[in-house]
């Protein structure tokens, strides 16, 4: 009895936690989500059980992001913007990753240090670092006015898409690097060179054999990084704060702090979770695929 | 080609001959990637060293240099980050929630690492899979989901500094078990099962052999909670009632957002240095603790694997 119970109950206390304060609140998120809302006071009356849940408010807030919604918009602006994030992120990270991965030599170790500090400097003091850079006598202005790129100095914190994909690309291509890195070390070298000796090209050496093998790190390193991009609202709220550039995360954000709505936000944060959930089964189960197939030749 | 510059026998290029065999070839492999990449590393990192030197401003602006001072650290009777209330007191939450946090998520995580990686029981599965989503699930996600839990569940702890350490916490176990649980795997059963051979029982094998052997790990994860508590924003915010329960991030993105001083790049610096020097102890306490056992065997790759998570 003793045995039996020993290793459960180490695990027992994190468990707990884990199911109180991660599992009960996202069950509360789903409770007001599908709750209702006091008609005189227009607070959310979560309700707990299943069976008397009310769809109107997912519902609408479905009907807001479809076509034709009013959150139609910020939903295509999002997809967009991580999109083209996480794709700017891949050209950026993929060369930089192979260089330490393979060619670095002597100063790997150095390279891996520097690639990994970002990680460890806060999010938002590397924002301020680029608003300060980027205000209209910063200097970034400054030096594209001197060399007269620009005649006259640029709004970039005024609400430009550009800008807040840049941040996006800035706060979280260390996370992709990463993995990425992880992924082209872990290549064994013997089949490049079993390329090379059959007489492919470099090139074709890497498009045949290097670029295939370090498929699950660029799946992985770009899942890692979609997810909190999807949910992000301070990077847009920092670089830009125009609505013309506001994300999902935004949203959330507003009928939280803004206009307390928490039952339209809850809502919102369900879809959200619902698609992300989708994105991570979907990285999953190509794993998954693969490591079977690995198995079963 | 890289053979060249890695065998120790080849003789050394001076700088004058490499420059010329680079400007006869500046495209030739790996020149450009070399390039690519250390333009990469001033692009990540120059930007942060350049709002360090502006917290070391003699004036107010954020964009023009107008020479060294101290003034935004201690110097300036109303606006340095000594002397102004509020950012001393997000400085003090800070800290505050950063030290709760390592005191309770720290022990929590060693005992589930520890049972998750001993337990193959019924429900082993699925606590391990509950132990891997806070890793994964964005933080608005949670930011939103404690909010309810405290303001429609929990409302007798509402929000506030409770409230922020039981979220610090929430994030922060996941981070140890995985750190602990690659020292575990990388430590194997035998030192235990030695022990149990030699008439220990579970209880004092655990306390006399397994502990002092996970001891680097602990340690590291203890430093890695630290850093990542002081540098979480979106759940202290969600959590935060305002006024002294904001913390120095929370700080930083509303003073960012309205005229920011470069107070707020000096405040941004020493948290900055808190975290560096933080994870650099908790990396060097782990080479410390396990630098004879990195010659020995293959574990050592597992070893790092651990602290980069």
């Amino acid at each position: 009895m003793y045995r039996r119970w020993l290793w459960p109950g180490f695990a027992l206390p994190g468990v707990v936690w884990l199911i109180v304060l991660f599992l009960v609140p996202f069950y509360t998120v789903l409770a007001v989500a599908l709750g209702t809302v006091d008609p005189i006071l227009f607070q959310a009356v979560p309700i707990w059980n299943p069976l008397e849940w009310n769809v109107g408010w997912l519902n609408e807030v479905i009907h807001r992001l479809g076509p034709g919604g009013n959150l139609t918009d910020v939903a295509l602006r999002t997809l967009q913007y991580v999109a083209v994030a996480v794709g700017l992120s891949l050209l950026i990270g993929y060369p930089v990753a192979y260089y330490i991965a393979r060619l670095a030599g002597r100063t790997k170790a150095l390279l891996l240090i520097l690639v990994i500090a970002p990680l460890w400097i806060n999010y938002l003091m590397r924002m301020l670092a680029w608003v300060n850079l980027l205000a209209p006598d910063g200097y970034v202005n400054r030096v594209l006015t001197s060399t007269h790129i620009l005649s006259e100095p640029r709004d970039w914190l005024g609400g430009r898409p550009s800008t807040v994909i840049l941040a996006l690309v800035y706060g979280y291509i260390p996370f992709l690097i990463l993995p990425l890195f992880a992924a082209l070390d872990r290549i064994d070298r013997s089949h490049l060179e079993a390329a090379r000796d059959l007489g492919a090209s470099r090139f074709r050496a890497f498009l045949h054999v290097t670029l295939p093998l370090s498929k699950f790190g660029i799946l992985g390193g770009a899942v890692l990084i979609a997810l909190p991009m999807f949910g992000d609202y301070y990077t847009p709220n920092i670089v830009s704060e125009a609505p013309t550039t506001s994300m999902i995360g935004n949203q959330i954000d507003f009928y939280f702090h803004g206009g307390p709505q928490p039952t339209i936000g809850a809502a919102i944060t369900v879809v959200l979770s619902a698609f992300l959930t989708l994105i991570m089964g979907y990285y999953l189960w190509t794993i998954h695929k693969a490591t079977r197939e690995e198995r079963t030749p | 080609m890289t053979s060249v510059a890695e065998s120790p026998a080849a003789p050394r290029l001076s700088t004058w001959s490499r420059f010329r065999g680079w400007l006869g070839n500046p495209w030739g492999r790996p020149r450009f990637l070399a390039a690519f990449t250390w333009l990469y590393v001033v692009w990540s990192i120059v930007p942060v060293l350049i709002a360090v030197q502006f917290s070391f401003n003699a004036t107010r602006s954020r964009t023009h240099w107008e020479g060294f001072s101290t003034r935004w650290y201690w110097g300036d009777p109303v606006d340095s980050v000594w002397h102004d209330p509020t950012l001393r007191n997000a400085m003090a939450q800070s800290l505050k929630l950063a030290v709760a946090d390592v005191v309770i998520a720290t022990p929590i995580g060693v005992l589930l690492a520890i049972g998750l990686a001993r337990w193959h029981g019924r429900g082993s599965g699925s606590s391990n899979f509950l132990m891997l989503f806070p890793l994964v699930t964005p933080e608005i996600v949670m930011g939103v989901s404690l909010l309810l839990l405290f303001t429609e569940v929990f409302t007798f702890i509402g929000t506030g500094t409770t409230a922020q350490i039981l979220g610090h916490v929430t994030f922060s176990i996941s981070f140890v078990v995985v750190i602990v649980r690659g020292r575990l795997f990388s430590i194997g059963r035998q030192y235990e099962e030695a022990a149990a051979d030699l008439g220990a029982s579970p209880t004092s094998a655990l306390t006399r052999v397994l502990l002092p052997l996970l001891m680097p790990a602990i340690v590291a994860s203890a430093a890695v909670v630290f850093a990542i508590s002081i540098d979480d924003f979106v759940i202290s915010q969600w959590l935060s009632k305002g006024g002294e329960t904001d913390t120095v991030p929370v700080k930083i993105y509303s003073a960012t957002r309205a005229a920011p001083l470069p107070s707020t790049n000096a405040i941004a610096t020493i948290m900055m240095v808190l975290t560096l020097a933080s994870v650099t102890l908790g990396f060097l306490v782990w080479r410390a603790f396990t630098r004879g056992e990195r010659r020995a065997g293959p574990s050592a790759a597992k070893d790092r694997g651990a602290l980069e998570i």
